[in-house]
């Protein structure tokens, strides 16, 4: 079947999708975005997180025919998600969101100290949560980040000034294997305290 | 495989008549589970995400109605004072990302006895209203557990609505296990005081082939706070009330020895969970506290 879905502000299709294909398939598989991680394929990990029409939710338990019609965005698309937000912008022009291409393409270039691969692109490079995971050393290898970032960006989006408890509570469903967590939570109060500067300063 | 996209409830029942061995998928959170292990390959799929008033509820004078797909994640935000039992037993549910999807109509078609909405409805008291082209049937949820992983629904027929009664008094739920989120319960207990009739209602999960209520447990206690005028005189429940009652929730027990729990572990806490849900409940009534919401 043929499944027609918007996947980071652009539209997109995808063809000859088997009926018990799930959405982290065809994103990965069918559309050549391996940002979502597949790991366990039974919910119970979180990295393969992405919003479906804005709701976080493990795109592995999703049905590709479920998505028709409606908005996904994966961690490729994060970047430019937050940007656009942090600009209050609605996207009337359709310029703005994430083509493949240059979600395919897409690498961290932070301003972080690690990063040294010179200047940002035009568009968003990195969301603030994902420059803060940098900055406070929460990537070990790296696979449980996408998941860690879709469900930290919600967060902080419905609330602005977690409590550490409301921080467990919403990765509770991630799980990383590497980090043992701590650096995961410092990370995401990095964000909180940035964007709260932020939000003061303007 | 086909995969049916109905766009009403009336196409969606068409379609379950048409093909009874078709799979509904509402948020896909046991389902998807099956499919992605291979240990499931309907011929149909019947999503039921397009279905609107699936994913609606509203609050009436004595009860909730319920929509089948209505999320965990709206059950705690929207319904705690209404629903205080259910919502608590909602928030133990796995993860925010499955609980964004899943919702007490799947709860009720996969029919675990270890599904945590269940223990819950039980104590609150509620019907499940199902439909099919043939017509509209409301099963007590008593009636609606008829084996391991089995239901009342006749092949034809969805789940369309749950009525809960609204609290009328405090409510409770309780459950074991390894660690916060991410759990299937080793053993759960609800517990629902209902004021209103002078009664208290049970439900247990995972302790046996299904999830039940604690009946004898429930003549016991409701027995003894009448003789004893506990309901007027609002005093602390005795001990020795309390732990026959604890001893008669653990005696409704069936349970099974499995990876999570031994059978004479489940018998055990579930008798404990009851004593403690029953404090609980109890001094919130006590303390008239007028906010029925429970505490996490
Ligand atoms: C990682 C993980 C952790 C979990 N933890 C818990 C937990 O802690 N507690 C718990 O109780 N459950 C848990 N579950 C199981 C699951 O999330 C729940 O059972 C949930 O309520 C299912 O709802 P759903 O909408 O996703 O159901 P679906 O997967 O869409 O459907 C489940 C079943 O119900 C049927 N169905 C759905 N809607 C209808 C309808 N309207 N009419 C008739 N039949 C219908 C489907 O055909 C299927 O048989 C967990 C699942 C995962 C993946
Ligand atoms: S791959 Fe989806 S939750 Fe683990
Ligand atoms: S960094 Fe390796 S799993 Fe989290």
């Amino acid at each position: 079947m043929r499944v027609n879905f918007t996947v980071n502000g652009r539209p997109q299709q995808a063809d000859d999708v088997w009926e018990g294909e799930s959405l982290l398939y065809v994103l990965r598989e069918r559309l050549g975005l391996p940002g979502s991680k597949n790991a366990c394929e039974q919910g119970e990990c979180g990295s393969c997180t992405v919003r479906l029409d804005g709701v976080p939710v493990c795109s592995c338990l999703v049905a590709a025919g479920q998505v028709e019609g409606r908005e996904v965005v994966t961690v490729e698309g994060l970047a430019e998600y937050a940007r656009q937000r942090a600009e209050g912008g609605s996207c009337a022009s359709g310029a703005c969101g994430t083509t493949l291409d240059e979600a395919k393409g897409w690498s961290a270039r932070g301003a972080g100290p690690q990063t040294g691969e010179g200047a940002p692109s035009p568009r968003a490079a990195l969301s603030p949560v994902q420059q803060a995971f940098i900055d406070a050393g929460a990537v070990q290898c790296g696979f449980c980040t996408p998941g860690l970032l879709v469900a930290a960006d919600e967060m902080l989006e419905r609330n602005p000034s977690p409590t550490d408890e409301d921080i467990r509570e919403a990765l509770s469903g991630n799980l990383c294997r590497c980090t043992g967590y701590e650096k995961i939570l410092d990370a995401v109060r990095l964000a909180a305290a940035r964007q709260e500067r932020q939000g003061e300063a303007v | 495989m086909d995969f049916l996209r109905p766009a009403s409830w009336e196409e969606a029942l068409a379609a379950k008549a048409e093909h009874p061995t078709a799979v509904p998928i509402a948020g896909g959170t046991d389902v998807m589970v099956e499919i992605n292990f291979d240990h499931r390959r309907p011929e149909y799929l019947l999503d039921l995400n397009r279905v609107e008033l699936l994913g609606e509820w509203e609050v009436g004078e004595e009860d909730v109605r319920l929509g089948a797909s209505v999320p965990y994640t709206r059950i705690m935000e929207h319904l705690r004072a209404e629903l205080p039992g259910l919502a608590l037993a909602s928030h133990t549910v796995a993860s925010p990302q499955i609980r964004n999807r899943g919702g007490v109509g799947g709860n009720l078609g996969t029919a675990s006895p270890a599904g945590d909405a269940h223990p819950a409805l039980l104590a609150a008291g509620a019907e499940v209203e199902v439909e099919s082209v043939r017509g509209t049937r409301f099963i007590p949820i008593d009636a609606f557990f008829t084996g391991v992983k089995r239901n009342a629904l006749q092949p034809d027929e969805l789940i369309k609505t749950i009525h809960v009664k609204k609290a009328d008094g405090p409510q409770q739920y309780s459950k074991v296990g390894t660690r916060n989120a991410m759990v299937i319960a080793v053993c759960a207990f609800g517990i629902a005081l209902h004021p209103e009739t002078r009664t208290v209602r049970t439900g247990i999960g995972s302790a046996a082939p299904t999830p039940v209520r604690a009946r004898e447990a429930e003549e016991f206690l409701n027995a003894a706070l009448e003789e004893g005028g506990f309901w007027d005189s609002g005093r602390i429940i005795t001990p020795s009330i309390a732990k026959q009652f604890a001893d008669l929730a653990s005696a409704a027990c069936n349970p099974i020895d499995d990876v999570r729990g031994t059978a004479r572990y489940r018998r055990h806490a579930v008798g404990i969970m009851a004593r403690r849900t029953l404090g609980w409940t109890w001094e919130q009534y006590r303390g008239g506290a007028r906010t029925l919401e429970g505490a996490a």
